[in-house]
């Protein structure tokens, strides 16, 4: 999909199969694209949209019921999709991509030290002594922003609080020194003003430590914060893909429109916010056309039969949508998100920004 | 607090409330000196971080939590403290409340009929099975559910939904405000939105009043027309919405707004990072209060952070004037 630069992992016509109840799932369908090293990649979607699902098979972590039917990932040479033995998968998984996940608390182990559950991957990972590795977690503590570490490393996860536990698990990741840092709704549990130094930490640590960063999340604000590039997925696809720039002020799927549409940021007061109508398509029947097309206010004829390929709207923009064909009729972007930048700004109080008066 | 239009009619009034809670010796103020007047058909909005006690506030309304000082008035009677059976039904019935999850606010073993019908039950607010039946129709029907829907089990429906039958559970009590305490925030995007247009029809339909208790500001202010934002149990800044998003003056307020991140690449990415650090600040001088600095805009301050914000508000202003369309 992208042009030829340093790629260092690449998924193609990747699926993903579940068996739930003696019923089959397709909770991906046809994925390819290519991560570029040291960019921020985002990839926003609803719940069920697969966007978890999809970044679980880098590190093989789907559950037991879930199979990659077909497909390649590759990563440093190896097809990722090939892997059998679990001790292979612990090569990878942890040591060259690591996660972080939404909730802090289930990922940390109630039962042993902040300190020790550092040190413990430090010295796996790195196969450091104890005393190298209790200095090396006390300062990757320092590094995440705890204060007073050197204190703290005897303390449980209880006694920390949401964003401090979540800043113990970035340190976790980061003590094998990732080359891919998968951050999987990292904030969504946390609240606003501990989720903004979260985010700032995670950008700052990519430029630090330089790993390639897979930001999932379904909160367009800190997409728009974090993201270099966007990929946009529903049921099971990813329906757009460009800049983040491109996705925000020139979006091309009806989707993509939809979701930044129904922004609360965008209503008007007194007039009604725009909603998606309906609920996407179940995954246990085949789709035919395009998936969003029965929720779409722009769908033709041939959404509803034939499934659209990429469209390539610029070198580093696609969508996957047949308005995008030169037979179709033209159609702009709804009204509600034209301008969206001067809407924002006019929005803020100084020019986009409340910084220090 | 001194109403600024006096047309308005005063629903709910709370005055100098104090919540606190005990751990076995220690003393935890969850609401410090909370006031606040919601007038009749209003959305007011109290947002604020997880511990800010905004829910604490939220549920002492309806006398789930016990106040240990002040006054909250329900059209001009009190309603917090002990209160006579008959007064305490008929504030339960005129507030309802809408929770957050809506998952775990009904009975997995109840069928919708009875999740909707509890309250109806409870007060006998029917007169026979048939008045009940069609009672739950109506509502199921004004939140976009149909009545055959009534059979089934919480679990059978999407997130949306189950927010919507909380929302149906609620009205059809026909209640005059609504305690929302974080109603959109566990749906997905596509579904926030038909949530709050169902809130508003009743809004217009009903006039209804909300009191509408956020953490995400972005949602406030197209759903509000005042705000309060809450720091640590205690009230920093009230103001009209828009008045509230112009002249932010707290720097808690500053904090909580910068927080918040905008769908939008140029202004995040140019963004700069602001932490709220109270031992950092500046407080000296006597105790602050909740002080109105311009007409319905009321900001936690003493006399010399007064005039500070004095200076900033006149620099804004200034700056609108010189930008109007920034």
């Amino acid at each position: 999909m992208a042009e030829n630069k340093d790629i260092i992992l690449s998924v193609k016509d990747l699926e993903v199969k579940f068996k739930v109840r003696d019923r089959v799932l397709t909770a991906i369908r046809n994925i390819s694209m290519d991560f570029e090293k040291g960019q921020v990649v985002a990839i926003v979607g609803e719940s069920g949209s697969g966007k978890s699902v999809f970044t679980k098979t880098f590190t093989g972590m789907l559950d037991s019921n879930g199979k990659v039917t077909n497909g390649e990932i590759w990563f440093e040479g190896q097809n990722l999709c090939e892997i059998k033995k679990e001790s292979d998968w612990e090569k990878i998984r942890g040591r060259k991509i690591a996660t972080v996940f939404q909730d802090p608390m289930t990922s940390l182990n109630p039962v042993r030290t902040i300190g020790y559950q550092i040190s413990e991957v430090i010295i796996k990972h790195q196969g450091k002594s104890k005393e190298e590795a209790k200095k090396e977690a006390i300062s990757l503590m320092e590094r995440v922003g705890i204060y007073n570490a050197a204190q703290r490393y005897d303390e449980y996860p209880f006694m920390y609080s949401g964003g401090m536990r979540q800043r113990i698990v970035i340190a976790i990741a980061l003590a094998c020194r990732p080359e891919i840092l998968i951050c999987d709704e990292p904030t969504t549990a946390l609240d606003v003003t501990i989720q903004a130094q979260i985010i700032h930490l995670i950008k700052d640590l990519a430029k630090e430590y330089g790993f390639t960063t897979i930001y999932i999340t379904h909160d367009l604000g800190v997409v728009a914060n974090v993201a270099d590039r966007v990929a946009v997925m529903y049921a099971g696809q990813i329906i757009e893909y460009g800049l983040v720039e491109e996705i925000f002020y020139d979006p091309k799927h009806p989707y993509t429109w939809g979701l930044l549409s129904s922004l609360p940021q965008l209503g008007e007061k007194g007039n009604e916010l725009f909603a998606i109508r309906g609920t996407p398509p179940s995954l246990f029947e085949k789709v035919i056309g395009d998936a969003f097309a029965p929720r779409s206010d722009y769908a033709m004829q041939i959404d509803f039969e034939e499934e659209p390929p990429f469209f390539e709207v610029s070198p580093t923009h696609f969508a996957k949508t047949w308005l995008l064909d030169p037979r179709a009729p033209k159609v702009e972007a709804p009204a509600t998100i034209r301008n969206l930048h001067d809407k924002m700004v006019r929005l803020t109080a100084k020019g986009g920004i409340y910084g220090e008066h | 607090m001194v109403s600024t239009n006096n047309e308005k009619e005063v629903l709910l009034s709370v005055k100098h409330l104090e919540v606190t809670f005990y751990n076995k010796k220690r003393r935890f103020r969850a609401v410090k000196n909370a006031n606040f007047d919601i007038y009749k058909g209003e959305t007011f909005a109290l947002v604020g971080e997880s511990g800010s006690g905004k829910t604490t506030i939220g549920r002492s309304i309806i006398r789930l939590n016990h106040t240990s000082d002040g006054d909250i008035l329900y059209k001009g009677k009190k309603i917090n403290g002990k209160l006579s059976k008959e007064d305490e039904k008929e504030v339960v019935r005129n507030i309802q409340m809408i929770f957050q999850d809506p998952a775990a606010s009904l009975n997995e073993r109840a069928t919708i009929d009875y999740c909707v019908s509890e309250g109806l039950y409870n007060f006998h607010l029917y007169e026979s099975e048939e008045d009940r039946l069609q009672k739950v129709d109506q509502a199921l029907e004004s939140v976009g559910l149909l009545p055959e829907h009534k059979s089934r089990y919480p679990h059978e429906f999407s997130g949306g939904q189950r927010q919507r039958i909380g929302i149906a559970r609620a009205m059809v009590m026909e209640p005059e405000l609504i305690i929302a305490d974080e109603p959109i925030s566990a749906l997905d995007v596509s579904i926030r939105a038909q949530v709050l247009n169902l809130m508003n029809k009743f809004k217009e339909e009903r006039g209804l009043t909300y009191l509408f208790i956020a953490h995400d500001l972005s949602v406030v202010r197209y759903f509000s027309d005042r705000i309060a934002v809450i720091h640590k149990g205690r009230i920093v800044e009230l103001a009209p919405t828009e008045e509230l998003f112009a002249f932010p003056l707290h720097p808690y307020t500053l904090s909580l707004l910068q927080a918040v991140p905008m769908p939008d690449p140029r202004i995040e990415k140019s963004k700069e990072l602001v932490i709220y650090d109270e031992s950092k600040r500046d407080l000296s001088g006597e105790k602050p209060i909740l002080q109105e600095i311009r007409p319905g805009h009321f900001v936690f301050a003493n006399d010399r952070e007064m005039k500070e914000y004095r200076e900033k508000l006149q620099e804004m202003i200034e700056f609108k004037k010189e930008h109007p369309n920034a």
